[in-house]
């Protein structure tokens, strides 16, 4: 099943095709570093910090995601709390007949890939902003499905079973481990899913994708693939935030806040990059944090720099480094270096128009 | 009888969400512009009346006098500014700009008017009162009256369109917006005018919402955007009777829900709309194929 048919034969030319300027090498140890220090932080930091980060963690997998739907694959999903809301639930379904909460997180993610499914084949019918609004009702239909249930504690929610033998530092320290480990695999996921060959496609159609229908890309296979990927990661996230709450509250999981906040932080930090989510994600906590006690301001100024950033910087903050210094942390694209010029190094990104073989 | 008392109930309600859904359609199908800010910007219009009426103790039913060209010269500013720069940018955008405007209105609403919830003329007889059909169905005016606004509301756009020259411009600008501009017009222009007419009609939603039922921050995206967005695709996209056919179609569909389980009456309405993406997804009329 490959989503790309055959490209020709490369063309013998004088230019060399690289991932990356720097060593990739680098940038491999650095992350792992990042990744070693940050498993430290229960043992350095207060627990409130963790909590904290534990919203940072929900956020970027979230972010990623709807980066991956909106920045590459253009499909602008204002319905993912529908996701999120599964993720929480499959969690509190399995707990409620005995399984660990951080157990069934796994399972609540798969779970809530298997259930995009059905969900593609209804609102892939529609296009672009209808698209929208359609898996916003979505969403709003399977809470209401949810709620009918009396076992799940019909609108008012459950508290989450299973965590109470556990000393509440213990608690927030295995559950920011959790977190970590969601956001780790979601953002390395996307890393290794970019670089292949659905990386080709998702590029091609986030640059032109009448260009990319034209050149033998299947465009509707991988847009399912991107939906399936982004209900698992916001499944995952989904599952992370009752566990991190202790409860499930059906108007809070299935929340639209929750689309507004991965979609702001994807959009400030920069879409279809995945550095970019990580700065949006930063500046959505620093907004949050200092705005705590002015209620739904930070959602006020969130909402309006991210119209500001989609209007005048469209490739976000991570774009504004990226256009001068030519950094990439995540190397996914590549590079043309012409032989006859060697200082002169081309990215084949989407701001220029160069076009490398496929 | 209650049968019959749901369908008639669902039917006079349809108007109301028709009326949600015109400006929605309306801008879809000039500008193809689906504004996710729609039920906020209902909400806003609703908020204004209740200003309005407040400050200047005029009627209540006159107040779309003053809230319907407010509405429509922040349609008109709204479309000339921030829509249409996101317009030139590219659909994403458009979508991501009018997603960031729903989400600062309704929390803008709820940092100054508070979540707590408003009527509209509550205590006055039209909004309270009802007559009777036989000796279980009870039909209220104020239903009545909307329903028969929505109607006007539609057949006053349909004249418009069809008959007069602006209407003429609109359409054609609509279909090739490029041919428009070197025919002399500033498509720019028209898609303001375009955008006034919608949230004319928003303002009218907002009001009917509010004195329908109470207005509180929340429920532009809750109720107003969503139920105007299924009316629109029950109905066929593009079709301005096919919007009032999608507003009954949904209205009945919760009035029976709500007869079955009084608790499943939003249920009902989502999957009716659910069953006809399955079955028609180009809705229940529509003359041309989907865009």
């Amino acid at each position: 099943m490959s989503v790309v048919t055959k490209a020709g034969p490369r063309p013998a030319g004088s230019f060399r095709v690289t991932r990356s300027q720097r060593n990739v090498a680098w940038t491999g140890i650095g992350a792992l570093v990042v990744v070693v220090v940050l498993a430290l932080f229960p043992f350095i930091v207060y627990p409130g910090t963790t909590t904290i980060m534990v919203q940072g963690f929900i956020v970027l997998t979230l972010a990623s995601m709807w980066n991956l739907l909106a920045g590459y694959a253009g499909l602008v999903s204002v319905g993912q709390q529908a996701f999120v809301g599964l993720g929480a639930y499959f969690v509190l379904i399995l707990a409620l007949h005995g399984t660990s909460p951080f157990a069934a997180l796994p399972v609540a993610a798969i779970a809530c890939g298997v259930a995009a499914l059905p969900l593609w084949w209804l609102v892939s019918r529609l296009r672009s902003g209808y698209f929208s609004i359609a898996t916003w009702v979505l969403a709003a239909t399977i809470m209401l499905f949810i709620t009918r249930f009396s076992a799940l504690g019909s609108g008012t929610g459950l508290p989450m079973p299973g965590l109470a033998g556990l000393s509440p530092n213990v608690l927030t320290a295995y559950t920011y481990w959790i977190g970590l480990a969601v956001t780790v695999v979601a953002l390395a996921g996307m890393y290794l899913l970019l670089r292949g060959r659905l990386g080709l496609v998702l590029t091609a159609i986030r640059d032109d994708e009448v260009a990319a229908r034209s050149s033998g890309a299947r465009v509707g296979l991988a847009r399912l693939l991107v939906f399936v990927v982004a209900g698992v990661g916001c499944g995952a996230a989904g599952a992370l935030l009752a566990i991190s709450q202790l409860q499930v509250q059906p108007s809070d999981v299935f929340s639209v806040q929750w689309t507004a906040e991965m979609a702001f932080a994807a959009i400030i930090g920069g879409l279809g990059t995945i550095e970019g989510p990580i700065i949006g994600t930063i500046v959505y906590i620093v907004l949050q944090q200092t705005l705590a006690s002015y209620n739904a301001w930070y959602l006020i100024i969130f909402g309006l720099f991210a119209i500001v950033v989609a209007l005048y910087a469209r490739r976000g903050l991570w774009g504004l480094v990226d256009s001068r210094l030519h950094v990439r942390l995540f190397p996914v694209g590549y590079w043309l270096r012409l032989r006859e010029d060697a200082d002169r190094v081309r990215r084949t990104g989407w701001r220029r128009g160069t076009s490398f073989p496929a | 009888m209650a049968w019959l008392n749901a369908i008639i109930q669902g039917v006079l309600t349809g108007g109301l969400y028709a009326l949600f859904a015109c400006g929605l359609s309306l801008m879809f199908g000039v500008m193809k512009v689906v504004n996710l800010a729609h039920g906020d910007l209902a909400v806003v219009g609703g908020y204004v009346a209740i200003g309005v009426i407040t400050v200047t103790h005029i009627p209540v039913l006159w107040s779309f006098v003053i809230v319907v060209p407010v509405m429509a010269v922040l349609g008109y500013a709204l479309q000339r500014t921030l829509i249409q720069s996101a317009l030139d940018r590219g659909v994403l955008t458009t979508l991501i700009v009018t997603l960031g405007l729903s989400v600062v209105i309704e929390n803008g609403l709820l940092q100054f008017f508070t979540a707590n919830s408003r009527g509209i003329g509550a205590s006055m007889a039209l909004v309270t009162g009802s007559f009777s059909l036989g000796s279980q169905i009870q039909i209220a005016y104020l239903l009545v009256l909307i329903f028969a606004v929505a109607v006007a509301v539609l057949l006053g756009l349909q004249w418009f369109l069809s008959r007069s020259s602006y209407g003429r411009l609109i359409r054609a600008t609509a279909d090739d917006q490029e041919a428009v501009q070197l025919a002399g017009a500033d498509y720019r222009h028209v898609f303001g005018i375009a955008a006034a007419l919608a949230l004319g009609t928003v303002a009218l939603a907002g009001i009917g919402y509010g004195m329908y039922s109470d207005l509180d921050p929340t429920a532009g995206t809750d109720t107003i955007l969503l139920f105007a967005f299924v009316a629109v695709v029950i109905g066929g996209l593009g079709s301005l009777w096919g919007t009032l056919l999608g507003g009954i179609v949904l209205g009945v569909a919760q009035q029976i829900g709500a007869q079955i389980n009084i608790s499943d009456e939003l249920l009902a309405g989502y999957l009716v709309f659910l069953l006809v993406l399955v079955l028609r997804p180009q809705g229940l009329v529509s003359r041309r194929a989907q865009s």
